[in-house]
């Protein structure tokens, strides 16, 4: 079971695709309807608003602070995304053996818009990827997401295939991968329990870094450090690693 | 961007004739209603369903293509997953194709062994249905009581293959290996369990007077159209069509079991007529899966697979292979160049066949008929897109 460390926006320098789509282009009009994060219907494809932390969540002192993530972490309102196979072993995880809502999640969320956890079961196909997408722009912040199962976290079988999406991450940020396929519901107990447990040391203030109240990001990775050189063969090593920038080879 | 004007009360008369407009209403392709990604366009008059048009691809993920690029091995892995509630079944028909290729005769402990499994993957499918369709009418309890049943299988089922749904059980030659010791009696032991609980879903379902309002004569699906759409399954058995490839072209050892193996058939063609099938189905399987256990504790011990070569290769030619799935008519028509990778696995899969019949079946009906009749057409969306 694998825990991203950071959510993907803001923080590692990389732009667009990969971000969920949040716009950085503008804020709320002073005097405007209050942003919600939330892409508008009048405007389909446009990038959405800007996230942010309310005034409340901001000033709050510490100790408030963790008794809101204790809520949060016990109340998942979960909506389950089900696609394929791994829907079934979702059922069953809800179901009376496993019964995951004793650990506070609970199945009930009328439709993303009262969800806090989307669980994305099964296959994404490249039909479905932009369905996938704008359901997880409906739901409000703070939302988590868990991929489970092998087809939503790689592609799975279907590595190959012409049609299916390699990975829900892919469209939207992840946050706990459950491996398996499917996964046993034993395994997706235990990717709610690491999802609470990351829920439980979060500062939403470093969430949502990249909003209009955060200190100035961390300055950008520059793009070269993305274009190492070729790694010479066993012969030419050293002459390589000379010639080449300075990071090539050290870090790997 | 297209107007459309509605009105309400007495302000309606000025919009239309009648007071109403055509509307489009797009169910799916992710919707409570639909469990799974199908995806329903409906043109409604009010309440009513004019045409109704499903758009199936959704999940889509290419797998005939695939065949074309994996051995014969490892097309077993692929083909259990179109349809994931019946895996066994599904890995069945392949292997027989393959067999029937290689000219292969298979053990018979290995026969009776699938038969048995074959039964039992064909209840955990039901219980699966018979707990979603009442879920879906909006009673919540059967569901319960049917994955309780489905956990007492799955575990007999995974402590002989690994798996809880995708077995991998079947090789080509026979199964993966032989039964752990003292498997049967512990499956008797589930079979019985599970039997003894169907009782609750009969009398919770059936006896119900909501359940049967909102099912009888509901979506009555002519045997015309069960023929001229290819449904099959219990599906074509409720509205009369009396054809069950395990009766009618036995594949094996259904031939032997032919006192124990009854057709449930109906002919009212309703909802509540496919899932009485539904249900008599599973109470028939689980005979048929008792007869199987009777049987093979008679058997000599004996080896359950034949030895392959290290790269498998179908002769060149042409076969199709159809077995009685679940939820209907599987079948595959392997073409083979005498390569390694079939060159062509024509997957004919149940489901597709069985929703096609919503674009006749939907127009008439009102909107809360659609959520009763699609939880009655059984199908599984992998099914359909494969």
């Amino acid at each position: 079971m694998d825990v991203t460390p950071v959510r993907t926006s803001g923080t590692s320098g990389t732009s667009g695709g990969h971000s969920a789509g949040h716009g950085h282009g503008h804020g709320a009009p002073a005097g405007g309807p209050v942003p919600l994060g939330i892409p508008d219907p009048a405007r389909p494809g446009a990038a959405v608003e800007q996230r942010r932390l309310g005034p409340l969540a901001r000033l709050a002192p510490d100790p408030v602070k963790v008794v809101l993530n204790w809520g949060r972490r016990y109340s998942l309102w979960c909506f389950n995304f089900g696609l394929a196979c791994c829907a079934i072993e979702f059922i069953a995880a809800s179901m009376a053996k496993h019964d995951f809502i004793r650990m506070g999640v609970i199945p009930f969320a009328p439709g993303p818009r009262q969800a806090d956890l989307m669980i994305v079961s099964g296959t994404v196909t490249d039909k479905m990827a932009p369905a996938v997408k704008r359901l997880y722009e409906q739901m409000p912040e703070p939302k988590y997401v868990i991929s489970f199962g092998a087809c939503s976290n790689s592609g799975g079988p279907y590595w190959d295939s012409y049609a299916v999406t390699k990975g829900v991450d892919q469209i939207i940020p992840v946050d706990v991968y459950v491996p398996g396929c499917p996964p046993r519901p034993e395994a997706l107990l235990q990717g709610i329990l690491k999802l609470q447990e990351k829920i439980a040391g979060e500062s939403l203030a470093e969430r949502y870094a990249d909003g209009p109240d955060a200190a100035p990001a961390a300055p950008r990775v520059p793009d070269a450090a993305l274009r190492r050189p070729l790694v010479g063969g066993p012969g030419s090593g050293p002459a390589a690693g000379a010639s080449g920038a300075p990071r090539s080879g050290a870090d790997r | 961007m297209r107007e459309t004007t509605v009105g309400i009360g007495s302000g309606a008369e000025n919009v239309t004739e009648l007071g109403t407009s055509d509307m489009v209403l797009n169910i799916g392709p992710q919707h409570p209603s639909t469990h799974g990604v199908l995806r329903l366009k409906l043109v409604l008059d009010g309440e009513r369903i004019v045409s109704a048009e499903p758009v199936v691809g959704y999940m889509h993920r290419g797998a005939e293509k695939l065949f074309e690029a994996r051995d014969y091995r490892q097309i077993v892995m692929l083909a259990n997953r179109h349809d994931w509630l019946s895996a066994f079944s599904n890995e069945l028909g392949v292997v027989l194709a393959v067999e029937r290729m290689l000219g292969m005769e298979v053990p018979e402990r290995a026969v009776w062994l699938r038969t048995l499994l074959a039964e039992l993957n064909r209840v955990l499918n039901h219980l699966m249905f018979l707990g979603s369709y009442p879920l879906e009418l909006g009673g919540i309890t059967p569901v319960f009581y049917a994955f309780e049943g489905r956990e007492t299988l799955q575990h007999v089922l995974e402590e002989a293959s690994g798996g809880r749904m995708h077995y991998m059980f079947n090789r080509v030659g026979g199964l993966k290996e032989d039964l752990p010791a003292g498997w049967t009696g512990r499956v008797r032991a589930a079979v019985a369990q599970v039997r003894a609980q169907m009782g609750r879903i009969d009398d919770l379902v059936l006896g119900n007077e909501i359940f049967r309002g909102r099912t009888a004569g509901v979506g009555v699906l002519a045997p015309e159209l069960v023929h001229a759409y290819g449904v099959s399954g219990p599906i074509a058995r409720a509205s009369g069509v009396d054809f069950d490839l395990r009766r009618d072209e036995p594949y094996l050892a259904y031939g032997e079991l032919g006192d124990v193996l009854r057709v449930a058939v109906r002919e009212e063609g309703d909802c509540l007529a496919r899932f009485e099938c539904l249900l008599e189905q599973t109470h028939v399987s689980l005979d048929l899966a008792d007869a199987c256990l009777d049987r093979i504790a008679g058997l000599a011990p004996g080896p359950v697979n034949l030895r392959l070569p290290k790269v498998l290769k179908a002769p060149e030619g042409h076969t199709y292979a159809w077995t009685e799935n679940p939820l209907g008519v599987n079948g595959y028509y392997l073409v083979s160049r005498g390569d390694k990778t079939p060159w062509r696995l024509k997957l004919r899969s149940a489901s597709y066949n069985n929703i096609q019949a919503l674009t006749e079946l939907l127009p008439g009906t009102l909107v809360a008929d659609m959520v009763a009749i699609l939880g009655s057409m059984f199908f599984v969306v992998g099914d359909i897109d494969k």
